[in-house]
């Protein structure tokens, strides 16, 4: 059997985190009561108007900016025609032979290396409306999502596993989210995916046949969908037979992709420029400007990370793979310095009780100042860290104040010699053939020791002092 | 340039127009005559010349992004064939 190579072109909707919609004023809030949110522009009433929203401008603009895009100076709307009950104008109001922006790159860190993927264009449409299907003959149509903006980005080719696709809507969502311009969840729609896919004997220059798969709303789905969608293909060529240029729909609960037969009417578009809407000319200042506000972006994150913290790759991925987690993270080395002990107990203790309570880490109810203190009370030697991870989950989820906690609740470590030293004694006493032993040379039964102390002191007991301790008394 | 009656019939049925058959035949020759005429356009050499998208060439009018209610959800409601007061109901599409 030939060696095959998938290649996977990505088609990402992101709907934008505007106050409104693309052409008009109505409120772009989810789970309005239905066909709240419309006026004669959105439900496409004869001589409406649409007139442009900046914001969504700037949204696409700056996204445009993040991933080295080359943004036109000249973009046209286009009417994209096409009769669906969820679209009362009968046309999507898209951009076609002039995008917003184009050539640009997105480039992520894949399994350790770098790669890079081509953005063929970036460009702004408006979105449709929801059909809900009745069961009777009836279809219901709420048209409050009907004209809130879109930003469409469609990569090049360069995609050639699901691990890689995977790879890569993270890194584009990551990215919409630190320009806080698309809130990017998947479940809720506001970051949609559809793959161009096809496979090829590896090596070979020309792309086999593709089918677009869509209907993927979780990473998880799109690994599950293009992983079969990929062997699909491979088991017609195996077979002699041809893969049909379709497009085929991923069904959750079997797993496999499936033809959408009957509805493939040929697509004729026949997009022209809207009439209504002048050519989007962007001035130099707005640019110049939108440029200035970009924020640092994940990659330069990422890298910042690595260099200024010495942090390994695996903690940097996690820590700046959301925002508000690289926020955090630099605020409590801020308070507390030592960024890989921060670091640690962030992706160990902390992102676990983030994930039982499905919160970010700017929805925690302990502040970050709240745990360098923590961190504080470890090094200062006044807890050990076994109980700061025991105590941790508590006050995590109160947002207490560590010190006075651990202070009420007699959690200090006995760092008190001659109370120490009495317990040391008692445990020698009760244990006198491994105190023999060790003294005749079984050294490993210092943890033995350091154990039973432990256990007399609910681990209180100051590891470092107890040590000493013992070696002073069983000699060596 | 030639329109034929099949393309009449298609670009009706993307239209969603219904056409008898008797009349592909005009709207063939209506619609050829109409492109025809614009044909005398090509004479001129627009080869140094940038499409005009728009009659009004000017800076783009934005507007703000301030979300408000410009009519009742009753008064949209109101233009539609068929509505429970909620949605807007249509022969059932899948």
């Amino acid at each position: 059997m030939p060696d095959y190579e998938a290649v996977i072109g990505l088609e990402v909707h992101a709907q934008l985190k505007t106050r409104s919609k693309l052409f008009c004023a109505c409120s772009t809030v989810f789970g309005e009561e239905p066909n709240r949110n419309t006026c004669p522009v959105c439900a496409g009433m004869p001589g409406a108007l649409p007139v442009v929203n900046k914001k969504a401008v700037e949204y696409g603009v700056k996204l445009s900016q993040a991933l080295d895009c080359q943004v036109n100076d000249r973009s046209v709307f286009a009417r994209k025609n096409y009769f669906y009950p969820d679209l009362p104008k009968g046309y999507q109001i898209s951009q076609y032979e002039h995008p917003l922006a184009e050539e640009g790159q997105l480039e992520m860190p894949v399994n350790g290396s770098m790669r890079q993927v081509r953005i063929v264009r970036i460009h702004m449409e408006d979105d449709a409306g929801k059909s809900i299907h009745g069961a009777e003959n009836t279809s219901y149509v709420d048209l409050n999502r009907t004209g809130v903006p879109l930003l469409e980005i469609v990569s090049g080719p360069d995609i050639f596993s699901p691990d890689e696709a995977v790879a890569y809507l993270k890194s584009l969502r990551n990215i919409l989210i630190y320009l806080d311009i698309c809130r990017g969840n998947m479940q809720e729609g506001n970051f949609r995916c559809d793959a161009n896919v096809s496979v090829r004997p590896r090596g070979r220059p020309e792309y086999g046949t593709r089918t677009e798969v869509k209907n993927m709303n979780s990473f998880r789905f799109v690994h599950k969908a293009l992983t079969y969608e990929i062997n699909r293909q491979i088991e017609l060529l195996e077979d002699g037979e041809q893969v049909v240029q379709e497009t085929r729909l991923f069904d959750e609960s079997s797993g496999q992709t499936k033809s959408m037969r009957g509805k493939e009417e040929a697509h004729d578009y026949r997009y022209f420029p809207d009439p209504d809407l002048v050519p989007l000319s962007i001035s130099v200042r707005d640019r110049e400007e939108w440029s200035r506000e970009l924020p640092e972006l994940p990659l330069s994150k990422w890298r910042r990370f690595l260099r200024d913290y010495a942090l390994p790759e695996e903690a940097a991925d996690i820590l700046t793979g959301e925002k508000d987690m690289a926020d955090y993270f630099e605020r409590v080395v801020a308070c507390f310095g030592e960024p890989q002990t921060v670091g640690n107990w962030m992706i160990s203790e902390m992102l676990r009780e983030l994930n039982e309570g499905n919160i970010s880490a700017s929805e925690s109810p302990l502040a970050p100042e709240q745990l360098a203190e923590l961190l504080r009370l470890i090094q200062q030697e006044k807890i050990s860290s076994k109980i700061a991870k025991q105590i941790f989950p508590e006050i995590f989820a109160r947002g207490l104040d560590p010190e006075t906690y651990v202070e009420e609740k007699g959690y200090l470590q006995i760092t008190d010699e001659s109370r120490l030293q009495e317990v040391v004694r008692e445990v020698i006493a009760e244990n006198p053939d491994e105190a023999a032993s060790y003294k005749q040379g079984k050294k490993k039964l210092m943890s033995f020791f350091m154990g039973q102390v432990m256990k007399k002191t609910q681990g209180q007991a100051n590891p470092k002092l107890v040590d000493q301790l013992l070696r002073s008394e069983l000699g060596g | 340039m030639r329109i034929s009656k099949e393309e009449v019939a298609k670009i009706a049925h993307l239209a969603r127009l219904e056409i008898g058959e008797a009349d592909l035949g005009r709207f063939a020759g209506q619609l050829t005559d109409i492109l025809d005429y614009m044909d005398i356009l090509n004479e001129v050499d627009t080869s140094q010349t940038e499409p005009l998208y728009s009659p009004v060439e000017h800076e783009t009018p934005y507007r703000e992004d301030e979300a408000r209610s410009e009519c009742s959800k009753e008064e949209v409601m109101r233009n539609a064939p068929r509505s429970d007061g909620e949605y807007f109901l249509v022969p059932k599409v899948v």
